[in-house]
């Protein structure tokens, strides 16, 4: 047979069988020669450069006709090695490293990690309730963008355009809230050892509120463009499916698992944080499939935003309280504010270090270039992301420096059952079933 | 065990002009009963439900809440089992491995956190292998999500977990050399040279410790 020539789509012989390039815009004279073929078994890449894929990821799908009879997912393409770095940096500077990591949660990367350093120092209870309740705050905010992202990511992969922009509009909104109290958007480093690097500014509070009143009004929009809409039913309805055994024994947490009737959120189960102070419902489905878990995340957006309003309500009772731990060896200094020449330390802070107080720019210098020891010892701690537990075992030398640091990531995790949802399925169903399980691939890859 | 001096290099100066820093290093040992918490429990349900229990538990460590049990890896597939269906830990948090270059036949640990949803609790299992003979079972067929968890250890500790479905590398491309995060891996760096100057990779600079 004489194959076409066409710039775009080359084919070779290998001793798997007859492989062919695509490079886009060639669609029928690939069309053309795969029928030629008398293969009825097809293997396509899909990925890792592909607009449906949620990032950097490969599926190596095996197709026979348009159903799925097998899939593996291929990871790793944005390994950046944090887990080594982290190594060879003190404790605090970990912070900036691991907020990276599961780039749209990063209040949950940081406090975990945070958590973790607490209890290897064993001044868990030292924290002030002021800087958990920030904690708070920050984390369930976060979790609104991060799942304001799977919505309308999600959506747009299934081909609904309109969702994706009423969602990253209302995810703008919560980074402003961000940009405002810790001055970055994204990957801000803002929770530290021992509390977080700074008190809100005075009006943060006042903007919260209007933005908490903003977002329960746009997520009524939101809804009403998918909740039992008939075509995007259609597309997630009994799609991906995995029950609870299935979630169980692959180790997934978060929405999936909650979607398949089991009420398991560790806010609510092992509460840290001061979880158990706040009135809020952990949401559940029965269905086990994309449907489910996209209703679980748009009820999930309100029971955020509950308590982020009992977080403020307590903020403003706790007025004036500090925001770092009162221990001078572990407290990083904490006082940062604008001047003429952008964010840095108070100038009555400079002042003392610099004019007033030998020992306290010794102490400032040690503390920072040096930083502290934490006792030797492994800890695993564990918080509710947006995607399910991320658990962080972190393990101490005795030195100013991580032995080793490693996240549990859960898209790492959850992106395993991709093959138990998949296979037998569609091959359009598989967008579906890797939007539902919101895998970050920076948080997988690390 | 203790060391001397601020700085981490050896033989190249402590500029400090102090050597007399000495920290201490000491690693929680065994603990002793009781354990407090939940902890005598599972340790009782643990040797009711597992008849070799004292072969395969080589040491129980609490500390800072958290329960560690040290696996001899020949029973650490049974003893997995007995958890799991027994003691009802139906959820294995994956694997994390740790490199201890000085623990002289003990080098390489890999850590299960294990999650009991039905009683909820957690501990942890901690399994120690030799360099030279680093082979551990897999654990894929108690817990299936362990699956790329142990991929991920044997490519960044050369981990072998014995009976896996299929260990391969999934950070580092296929054809990597060497296991990156273990503590004898090459860190290399760039040449920068300044004036004849090298920056050495960052384990061989002077730092604090």
């Amino acid at each position: 047979m004489t194959r076409l020539t066409d710039p775009y789509a080359s084919s070779r012989e290998t001793t798997e069988g007859t492989v062919f390039s695509v490079t886009g815009g060639d669609w029928d004279s690939l069309v053309t020669e795969i029928g030629a073929t008398k293969e009825e078994r097809v293997v396509v890449n899909m990925g890792p450069q592909h607009p449906s894929t949620h990032g950097v990821l490969r599926l190596v799908l095996e197709l026979e006709g348009e159903t799925v009879t097998e899939v593996r997912c291929g990871i790793g393409y944005l390994h950046t090695g944090i887990e080594k770095n982290t190594e060879y940096r003190n404790w605090t500077q970990g912070v900036t490293f691991v907020t990276r990591m599961d780039y749209l949660s990063p209040l949950f990367n940081e406090t975990a990690y945070c958590l973790g350093i607490e209890r290897l120092l064993g001044i868990s209870g030292d924290i002030t309730e002021r800087a958990t309740v920030i904690r708070v705050l920050m984390m369930e905010l976060n979790r609104i963008s991060s799942h304001m992202v799977a919505l309308g990511t999600g959506a747009l992969e299934l081909g609904a355009l309109s969702p994706m922009i009423f969602c990253f509009r209302e995810r703008e909104k919560v980074l402003d809230v961000f940009e405002m109290i810790s001055g970055l958007r994204m990957n801000m480093a803002y929770v530290r050892p021992g509390g977080v690097v700074q008190d809100l500014p005075d009006d943060a509070l006042a903007k919260i509120r209007a933005t908490v009143k903003d977002l329960r009004h746009s997520f009524k929009d939101n809804e009403k463009l998918l909740v039992g809409n008939s075509i995007w039913m259609k597309r997630t309805e009994g799609i991906g499916y995995l029950d609870l055994a299935g979630a169980i024994t692959l180790g997934v947490t978060g929405p999936v698992l909650r979607s398949t009737g089991l009420a398991w959120d560790l806010r609510k189960v092992q509460p840290y944080c001061g979880y158990e102070n706040y009135n809020f419902d952990v949401i559940t489905a029965d269905t086990c499939d994309v449907y489910g878990r996209f209703l679980i995340r748009i009820s999930e957006l309100e029971q955020s935003l509950r308590i982020i309003e009992q977080a403020v309500d307590k903020l403003e009772k706790l007025a004036g309280q500090p925001v770092m731990v009162a221990d001078k060896k572990i407290a990083w200094p904490a006082q940062l504010s604008l001047g003429g020449d952008g964010l840095g330390n108070s100038l009555d802070h400079i002042r003392e270090i610099m004019g007033t107080s030998m020992e306290s720019l010794i102490h400032h210098f040690k503390l920072v270039t040096e930083g502290f020891r934490v006792p030797a010892g492994q800890v695993y701690t564990a918080v509710e992301s947006p995607r399910g537990e991320l658990g962080v075992h972190l393990v101490s030398d005795g030195g100013t420096r991580p032995y080793r640091v490693h996240f549990r990531d859960p898209s790492f995790n959850n992106l395993q059952s991709t093959s138990a949802m998949c296979e037998g399925s569609m091959i359009a169903d598989i967008v579906g079933a890797v939007a539902s399980i919101d895998p970050v691939m920076g948080g997988v890859d690390r | 065990m203790s060391e001397k001096g601020a700085f981490g290099a050896h033989g190249t100066g402590d500029t400090s002009g102090y050597g007399g820093l000495v920290k201490s290093k000491a690693t929680p040992g065994s603990s002793e009963r009781p354990y407090g918490s939940y902890f005598d429990d599972v340790a009782d349900n643990l040797e009711r439900a597992y008849p070799d229990f004292a072969d395969a538990i080589e040491g129980v460590v609490i500390d800072r809440g958290e329960l560690t049990l040290h696996i001899n890896r020949e029973k650490l597939v049974e003893v997995a089992f007995i958890l799991r269906d027994k003691l009802k830990f139906e959820m294995c948090l994956g694997v994390s491995g740790v490199h201890y270059p000085d623990q002289i036949g003990r080098e390489l640990h890999a850590v299960y956190p294990l999650l009991s949803i039905t009683n909820n609790q957690r501990i942890r299992l901690e399994v120690s292998v030799a360099d030279g003979d680093a082979h551990i079972p897999s654990l894929v067929e108690v817990w299936a999500g362990n699956n790329w968890h142990e991929r991920e250890t044997f490519d960044m500790f050369g981990i072998i977990f014995d009976g896996h479905p299929a260990l391969t590398r999934i950070l580092m491309p296929d054809d990597w050399q060497g296991h990156p995060q273990r503590k004898d891996y090459p860190l290399g760096g760039i040449d920068v040279e300044y004036k004849g100057a090298v920056i050495p990779p960052p384990d061989n600079r002077r730092s604090y410790k």
